[in-house]
């Protein structure tokens, strides 16, 4: 097992290494300026130019890249174009609310697609499985945005029973935490629940078909205990992978929800910077997000192991 | 206190012994009600007024940093941090005396060094400010509290330079912090106006915080604009960043913030309609909608294809597609500009009065266009430049002309504009974009309206005519001398299309009813907002 992770670990690499020359080259070959965005509408060509070369932007393309590389290598992601702040100060600043979110999401995704998917494949054809199929199209279908605003509209504005927009960290007080976050993660959490409980029901109602688990209906088993402990347990390998890609998902709806909820995370930074092209920020980002995806896939691969003892390493 | 805030408070106090403390309390009222939250215009990405000059920048540097001179709503400028000012009898040596009891935010004294290391950052970066050091010989501190500007010829706008309001203002700053190089950003925000930095609490793109400076000493005067006494009447600014606008109109609606800066027309009635919401128009001298022609390359290079796409062009068609149907939100503007101000004149704008297609294809024609596409490059994140770019597709393909459209972001638009390789190889025949009407009251800040080549604002037009009226503006030595040199400038560029205006557009503000003494002007003033 211990060797299994080093061995992850040590591919991450060249991973990380190829995601780091790809959003580099993508960033150099795209379109855009941030010298012209800092300079302002009114500024002249020639003050753009000078920004430009005060910011190193006029070097050629290697040069960038080997020293962007070596101080990444050193852990400095670099300074941003706009604020002069570390890259890693910003990400710090704005890692809490993501990690926040996604977390919250992932719970209260969880707990709500697995019953849904586990119910529906029990119930499979009725009008609650009918439902569920439903609910998991409606899910694929509606954009986050749309759900967002929806849920805005009627929760906070109408009802006003939670903040339309905001974070408040979680230093003080989980209740003023949990009230900003709940819609946001509802809204977030939509598409992942469709998703997951779309496979959910799908895995179950392969395995309610085994033998082993009729005969343990037979047996007298409870029904509950039938579904969740016998059923779910030989379908969570696939269920767990699916949590697992869809964390890229989350990753992608943070940036929408955080903009519908003004949540300042990594999500809008990542768009605040792509929209002025503060390269180091994106740099950065992009890098932190793909360790975490590589991370995540990790853990879902040492929680197989957990879940079915046929996996081993 | 309302039913709705009874109802909340009951219940969150509720909740909150059933919590048994478990979240922190929130702000005490009285704390609330002198913390101002306001959603400003765009985030506040850099703090350094003269490396950055975007508006929202500006726009809080004028909570930070005092300037020397400060306009008024008559556009008239006010003496803000100095006492007195002397210009020599040929109009050559300029001395200014500093107001006592002046101190930046670290408590140190405002002296006459600060303020000249300030103006010389200034100049470098500022149009006005580049005019003036041509034609210095000397600038330098006399004593603590006075200095000289010594020039080789006179400058009669001098006292304008030093008090408008467009970006970069002459704002003050601690001497060590002004001999940065003024195309790298400062580091250190100490300012010398009436309301603090709070450096540890800025999340850009999310938030910036601003105190009450209690040292500042205002002017006697009323405020006006710029002008006069900057008295805060809150303790704390919050700039909150909203970047969706559902989410503000939501936010504000709810009570979450009190004012917003910008909202989008769309929402305007939904917000008129909340009896805790007051909406008035924003910025008076509001924008001026613009494409501007590649001067350079064909077919703009042609002034005849220039003049035919103005003839074909409906003013109203633009500033409904921005607008919608708020009739009070528009209006035509035969003139390059800001109507309203003292200097506005329709002298050549007849071309701009109405639409006539078939004159514009009969120019066309003379002019010997051969049907290479027009590169149209639109920037569709922003509303106006969408909205604008739609409509010039249609008027340029209603005329016969054939349109390379390329929707792109304004990131890109704003790289590609520099672009002086011909439309197909990267650059570009046309963009769109909007001019702030406190830009377009004169000559003075008016990039967009400049025709020097080389040295123009892009698209580069090279017109002698417009720059001798630009020349003849500065030199003018009353308000009849400017008023001619402008008439014959808007003629002049008019008759060559500097650019083409698609016509004059306010905006709305909206803020909550609790909030007393907010203002229409170029930049949101909080000087004399109260909070109940």
């Amino acid at each position: 097992m211990l060797a299994f992770i080093v061995r992850r670990i040590i591919t991450t690499i060249p991973v990380m290494a190829f995601v780091a020359l790809f959003v580099f080259s993508l960033l150099y070959i795209a379109p855009g300026d941030p010298a012209a965005v800092i300079a302002g509408d009114q500024a002249s060509p020639a003050d753009v130019e000078k920004i430009r070369a005060s910011l190193g932007l006029d070097r050629p393309y290697l040069i960038r890249f080997g020293e962007w590389f070596y101080h990444v290598l050193q852990g400095d992601l670099g300074t941003s174009i706009f604020t002069s702040l570390p890259v890693t100060q910003l990400i710090a600043q704005r890692i809490e609310p993501t990690v926040s979110l996604m977390l919250l999401t992932l719970i209260f995704a969880v707990v709500v697609a697995v019953p849904m998917g586990v119910i529906a494949a029990w119930k499979a054809g009725s009008w609650i499985d009918r439902c569920v199929v439903g609910f998991a199209v409606f899910g694929f279908s509606v954009p986050v945005f749309v759900v967002g605003y929806m849920l805005a509209y009627v929760f906070a504005l109408k009802l006003d029973w939670v903040p339309v927009q905001g974070y408040t960290p979680i230093s003080q007080g989980i209740w003023p935490w949990f009230k900003n976050l709940i819609l946001p993660s509802i809204t977030l959490g939509f598409v992942y629940i469709a998703l997951i409980a779309r496979i959910t029901r799908a895995t179950m109602l392969e395995v309610l078909q085994q033998d082993y688990v009729r005969t343990a209906s037979a047996k007298g088993v409870e029904q509950r205990n039938v579904l969740f402990v016998h059923a779910l347990k030989n379908a969570a390998v696939p269920v767990i992978t699916i949590i697992g890609i869809g964390v890229a998902l989350l990753i992608g709806g943070a940036v929408v929800t955080e903009s519908v909820f003004a949540i300042p995370g990594l999500g809008r930074l990542t768009l605040d910077a792509i929209l002025r092209r503060d390269y180091p920020v994106i740099q950065g980002v992009v890098l932190i997000f793909s360790f975490v995806y590589v991370l995540v896939n990790l853990l879902v691969d040492l929680v197989y192991t957990l879940v079915d003892p046929r996996i081993r390493y | 206190m309302d039913r709705r805030t009874f109802l909340k408070t009951a219940v969150g106090t509720g909740a909150l012994a059933a919590s048994g403390g478990l979240a922190m309390p929130a702000l005490a009222q009285g704390a609330a009600a002198k913390t101002l939250r306001f959603v400003p215009q765009a985030n506040l990405a850099n703090f350094d007024p003269i490396w950055g000059t975007q508006y929202v920048v500006r726009n809080a540097a004028a909570l930070v940093w005092d300037t020397v001179y400060g306009i008024d709503s008559k556009f008239q400028p006010q003496r803000q941090m100095v006492e007195s000012e002397t210009v020599s009898a040929d109009g050559l040596v300029w001395t200014f005396k500093l107001r006592p009891g002046l101190k930046f935010h670290d408590g140190a004294p405002v002296t006459s060094k600060d303020v000249v290391q300030s103006l010389k950052r200034w100049q470098a970066r500022d149009p006005m400010g580049l005019m003036i050091k041509a034609i210095e010989v000397e600038l330098a501190p006399i004593d603590d509290m006075s200095w000289k500007w010594t020039l080789s010829k006179p400058y009669p706008k001098m006292l304008l330079a030093l008090g408008k309001n467009n970006a970069p203002c002459t704002f003050i700053m601690p001497e060590r912090i002004a001999k940065t190089d003024p195309f790298q950003q400062i580091t250190e925000y100490i300012g010398s106006g009436p309301m603090k930095f709070v450096r540890n609490e800025w999340v850009p793109g999310a938030k910036a915080v601003f105190e009450k400076f209690t040292d500042y000493v205002p002017r006697s005067e009323p405020a006006d604009w710029l002008a006069g006494g900057k008295k805060i009447l809150v303790d704390r600014i919050e700039w909150v960043i909203i970047p969706d606008p559902a989410t503000a109109s939501a936010a504000l609606q709810n009570g979450e913030v009190d004012w917003w800066e910008t909202p989008l027309s769309d929402l305007v009635p939904v917000l008129k309609a909340n009896k805790n919401v007051k909406v008035d128009i924003g910025d008076p001298l509001g924008n001026i909608g613009a494409f501007r022609m590649n001067h350079l390359f064909p077919p703009f290079n042609n002034v005849k294809v220039r003049r035919a796409v103005m003839t074909a062009l409906n003013q109203e068609d633009y500033m409904r597609s921005i607008v919608g149907d708020d009739d009070k939100l528009w209006k035509n503007l035969p003139s390059y500009f800001t109507p309203g101000t003292p200097l506005y004149t329709e002298e050549g704008g007849d071309i701009l009065k109405k639409r006539n297609v078939a004159e514009a294809k009969k120019l066309l024609a003379e002019s010997g266009y051969n049907g290479e596409p027009v590169v149209c490059v639109v920037a569709q994140d922003m509303a106006a430049t969408k909205s604008m770019g739609d409509v010039t597709a249609e008027l340029l393909k209603s005329i016969g002309m054939k349109v390379d459209f390329v929707a792109t972001d304004w990131g890109t638009v704003g790289a590609r504009r520099a672009q002086k390789t011909p439309p197909g190889q990267g650059g570009w025949s046309m963009f769109h974009t909007w001019h702030a009407g406190a830009d377009c009251i004169n000559p003075a800040a008016y990039t967009a309206i400049r025709a020097n080549g080389d040295k123009a604002w892009f698209g580069w037009p090279n017109i002698p005519a417009v720059e001798t009226e630009v020349t003849n503006w500065f030199d003018a030595k009353d308000m009849a001398e400017e008023k001619a040199a402008i008439a014959r400038l808007n003629k002049a560029a008019m008759e060559e299309v500097v650019y083409a205006p698609t016509g004059f557009y306010l905006g709305y503000q909206a803020w909550r009813s609790n909030l007393s003494g907010v203002t229409s002007g170029p930049l949101p003033f909080f000087w004399g907002v109260s909070k109940a």
